[in-house]
């Protein structure tokens, strides 16, 4: 169904290089997952207390400059936008419900890709190589990264199918494999007023886990739930702003390799797509062990 | 082509197409070095050639799966189903190997010199597999004929729906799968473990202190009376 | 009227309950009698839509025939020509499904592969290696790669001119094989590596793959092993059929082949035959439109199987999208099965005791799981499989194949086609609601197709 893949620096020399290498990575993946991918991109660039919304329009020659200048007319907020061809990053101290609202009302065209304090989301529909050199990825710098290629298995291919998901800011999910029982646990989630934009099943593990934290869990702790309450085989790899974690259920048939270094976590559901980091025969590689949770902290 | 002379052909340069086919090419008693693998799939699959084949680094899913013919000395770990359906030959992974290691093997000798992952011989039909680490979940899962001697320890649910295929493990069982058991070593026994280490260059396995688990053949013929584990 | 005192007076005839029908009375007996679930042979045996509730809107003022017999309509089919450099091909759209020497006789096997010679087709092996009599009788010979892997060979890999990975099959989707000890007989034994008699357990998933993604890597092995040129078949029963032929076209299949819920069997669970899988009907359907949507529609082809029984049958599956079908029980019952009478020496002798000894008659025939076939069929008892004549049943078959390829072709016709693989769906319509919705062509004498069209 599906490749992952991801890093999380830990040395801050590397920072300018994430995109550099994590580029080749999703892209030895391609043939896990032709038909979409998506990156979701880890920086400090924000200033506090702002939020990044990654906006998509259909056209690489939308106006974001008019369209920023529209919504801090709704919001009364400072509003900022980088343009990265059809994407833009529309930076705001406003509240993201108040952003939502006004993003809306300018223009309900403009689709909500992802939103966050340090992260940014670039997925769309094609060839892993078209989309990372549309939007820049191999130049793009940051802390960690978290990546993915997709063979759609039972819904769709479109845009919002694709991964990685972002239930609430911050928080990326990527995952490879079928849950088996996740129209059950959507329907107790909607039940709990948790909205739903797909009727994707990675979109249902996304959401649990958003709701979880939103509960007071850590990372860790929502993960491992995970692994209890969907059945079903599957690899996760989950962000937060701090956090960086992977986890597989108790069967294991999704694969995963993990190398870490003193420099960098990485993480790929094949060996190859890591062949070429730097420092790679000198890793420690390996892969975890059934329900085991592997998390790092920035 | 004389045993000094070593063919290299390089993986990253002909792809693993590339290679496969040069392989065909080669005389019995060739010797292959293979260059730059970084963790390509299918390195070696399908051959019957009387070779000698080293893979200098990692390797991906299937290393010599297939195979009736070549030995392979892997400097690296290996992905998925490393010897998958092995006929005969050696093949020696100075690494560690990913899960499925061995998979429905029906003859020849898989050595792993570090861990092997999760369901390690699975199906296994005749072949023998030395691991001198450990194994994970499942191994040997519905294996029917064959050995698989462990230096390290064994994860849960080992030897789960056995039938014929014995295990000799010398760390711990984590638990044992339906239908397992543990049983008593013969004579016969440890003269095997010693023959199976000895092959496969292991001198840290004490023969007579390791564990032999074996069918407890409940699961032989249906009976839903019988309170099987399904 | 005269009752009994204290019994009421029956009013009505004796009426059987439609919940608690005597055959499901007798099926709550058995189970608590021998605290075991039923296994048996053959596919779903109760109704579902099927091919017989479409019929052709055939030639008239506005299309044209084609003159029977003397104008041409041609049935060559080629399977596999998306990547293999030595694709399969066959004078018909019509092949040998795949059914295992073990779960079939030595002579079942070697009649059917003879007379899929003689026709040009091509026969499949089953759970458990490739037999030498196999290769040597059938000109295209298909390899099952299944989750056992019983037997499987990398010789008989390079013997074979295409290879099947079995993901699943009609009437057992998500299960694994079965035979049960009475046919582990010593050969079938030692061709699976499994102890004389006992009970086979097969895996349910391949030992070395899980899911699509590594279904590519698995697809490509065998690839390379073959050195490019034989092609790759992906086969599975049919339950979420669209989904499973684009994943399955995106792994790399060359072919795909879907097994509606009638598919046979030689042994699985009544449960799960009658309980799992869509019919075939549904499935040409969902699968053409399927590989259709990735635009693979001529490069990777599709073959469908479960309950083809007729020419009819060929002809509708082929016009709702298949490239070829798969024939299974259909084959058996030309081979033999279910005839009341058997021929040995020349002499025709009378089976019917037999079957009655297996609580059946003939005409009510599944018991295969039980290795005691009265015809030679199924079994793998010496003396049973004699009374299969290779050479009788083999004309059997071939007699058949002939049959429905002049029945194919005699509807292609009437089409209007001068080739089996020109028919398509609008020549079709359907006598049922749920036909016209599963099959997508609307209903006879309307423009309705249920959720679509009116």
């Amino acid at each position: 169904m599906c490749g992952i893949a991801g890093l999380h620096l830990k040395n801050p020399a590397l920072y300018p290089e994430l995109g550099h290498l994590l580029t080749p990575i999703v892209e030895a993946l391609t043939s896990r997952g032709p038909d979409s991918a998506g990156v979701a991109l880890y920086d400090d660039s924000a200033p506090t207390g702002q939020l990044r919304f990654s906006l998509r329009a259909d056209s690489p020659s939308y106006d974001w400059s008019a369209f920023a200048a529209a919504v801090a007319g709704h919001t009364g907020s400072v509003t900022t936008a980088v343009a990265n061809f059809n994407v833009g990053l529309v930076s705001s101290a406003a509240s993201e419900t108040a952003m939502i609202d006004a993003i809306d009302a300018v223009d309900p065209s403009i689709v909500v890709v992802g939103v966050g304090e340090s992260m940014t989301i670039f997925k769309d529909v094609g060839f892993p190589k078209d989309i990372c050199d549309r939007y820049g990825i191999p130049r793009a710098g940051g802390y960690q990264a978290v990546g993915h290629t997709r063979m759609a298995t039972e819904s769709a291919v479109t845009m919002e199918h694709s991964h990685p998901f972002n239930p609430v800011p911050d928080l990326t999910l990527v995952h490879n494999g079928s849950f088996s029982n996740h129209a059950t646990i959507r329907r107790a989630l909607m039940d709990s007023g948790i909205k739903f934009d797909t009727d994707n099943d990675t979109e249902v593990g996304a959401r649990y886990i958003g709701q979880r934290l939103g509960k007071g869990d850590d990372l860790a702790e929502a993960m491992r739930r995970v692994v209890k309450d969907f059945d079903g085989f599957f690899t996760l790899l989950v962000a937060t702003k701090t956090e960086f974690a992977v986890v597989r259920d108790s069967f294991a048939c999704k694969p995963l390799v993990v190398a870490e270094t003193d420099d960098y976590v990485a993480v790929a559901s094949e060996y190859q797509a890591l062949a070429d980091l730097p420092g790679i025969n000198a890793a420690r590689v390996f892969e975890p062990m059934p329900e085991d949770v592997h998390s790092w902290t920035r | 082509m004389d045993a000094l002379t070593q063919t290299v052909l390089n993986c990253r340069e002909l792809g693993v197409t590339g290679v496969n086919r040069a392989l065909r090419q080669l005389p019995d008693g060739s010797s292959v070095l293979i260059a730059e693998p970084r963790g390509a799939h299918n390195i070696g699959v399908g051959m019957m050639g009387k070779w000698d084949i080293t893979v200098d680094g990692n390797a991906g899913y299937y290393l010599g799966g297939l195979c009736d013919g070549p030995n392979f000395t892997v400097n690296g770990s290996v992905g998925w189903g490393v010897g998958e359906n092995l006929m005969s030959g050696l093949i020696r992974v100075i690494g560690n190997a990913s899960e499925s290691a061995g998979a429905s093997a029906h003859g020849g000798l898989l050595v792993i010199t570090g861990d092997a992952s999760l369901r390690c011989g699975i199906s296994l039909k005749g072949g023998d597999i030395a691991v001198a680490g450990g194994v994970g979940h499942m191994t040997a899962f519905l294996a029917q004929a064959g050995n698989i001697l462990v230096g390290g320890d064994a994860g849960d649910s080992l030897g789960d729906s056995l039938y014929e295929a014995v295990i000799y493990v010398g760390g711990k069982v984590k638990s044992l799968g339906s239908d397992a058991k543990i049983s008593e070593m013969t004579a016969t026994d440890v003269a095997k473990v010693k023959e199976l280490a000895a092959a496969a260059g292991f001198d840290h396995i004490d023969a007579e202190n390791v564990t032999k688990v074996s069918s407890a053949k409940t699961l032989y013929n249906f009976d839903a009376l019988k309170n099987q584990r399904y | 009227m005269d009752t009994q005192a204290g019994v009421p007076e029956r009013l009505e005839p004796e009426r059987q309950s439609a919940t608690f029908p005597l055959e499901v009375i007798h099926r709550i007996q058995t189970m608590s009698q021998t605290g075991r679930y039923e296994i048996r042979g053959w596919g779903a045996k109760r109704r579902v839509p099927n091919f017989d509730d479409l019929t052709f809107v055939t030639a008239s003022v506005s299309r044209y025939p084609l003159e029977g017999y003397r104008e041409r309509c041609d049935t060559k089919t080629v399977l596999g020509s998306r990547f293999a450099s030595k694709p399969l091909e066959l004078d018909i759209p019509i092949t040998i499904a795949g059914m295992s020497f073990g779960s079939l006789s030595a002579h079942a096997k070697d009649a059917l592969g003879r007379a899929a010679t003689i026709v040009g087709t091509s026969t499949t092996t089953g759970d458990g290696r490739m037999t030498k009599e196999e290769r040597a009788a059938s000109k295209h010979l298909v390899y099952q790669c299944l989750p056992s892997r019983y037997g499987f060979n990398p010789h008989d890999v390079q013997q074979a001119d295409a290879i099947e990975v079995v993901v699943g099959q009609g009437a057992k989707p998500g299960g694994g094989g079965m035979l049960l000890g009475q046919k582990v007989s010593e050969r079938v034994a030692g061709m699976r590596t499994l102890p004389v008699g006992v009970d086979q357990r097969s895996a349910s998933r391949h030992p070395d793959w899980t899911g699509p993604d590594d279904l590519t890597i698995k697809i490509a092995e065998l690839r390379e092993a073959t050195n490019w040129e034989k092609p790759i078949y992906v086969k599975f029963g049919a339950t979420r059929v669209a989904n499973d032929v684009k994943l399955a076209i995106a792994a790399g299949a060359d072919v795909v082949v879907i097994d509606g819920m009638q598919g046979g069997t030689g042994a699985t669970q009544e449960v799960f035959i009658e309980h799992a899988g869509i019919p075939t009907l549904p499935a040409v359907r969902l699968a053409a439109e399927a590989i259709r949507e990735v635009g693979k529609t001529g490069e990777v082809q599709l073959i469908v199987s479960g309950g083809i029984r007729s020419g009819s049958d060929v002809a509708k599956a082929l016009a709702l999208g298949a490239d070829a079908v798969s024939i299974g029980v259909a084959s058996l019952i030309a081979l033999g099965c279910n005839a009341s009478h058997y021929f040995k020496d020349g002499e025709e002798h009378d089976a019917t005791a037999d079957y009655l000894a297996l609580g059946t008659s003939p005409g009510h025939c599944n018991r295969c799981e039980t290795g005691r076939c009265p015809v030679g069929v199924t079994t793998q008892d010496p003396i049973l499989t004699e009374r299969l004549d290779p050479e009788i049943s083999k004309q059997w078959v071939v007699n058949y194949l002939k049959a429905l390829t002049m029945e194919l072709t005699t509807l292609a016709r009437a089409c209007g086609k001068s080739s089996v693989h020109n028919l398509e769906p609008e020549d079709l319509v359907a006598l049922t609601i749920e036909a016209a919705a599963m099959a997508k062509v609307p209903l006879a004498g309307t423009s309705w197709i249920p959720g679509h069209s009116f």
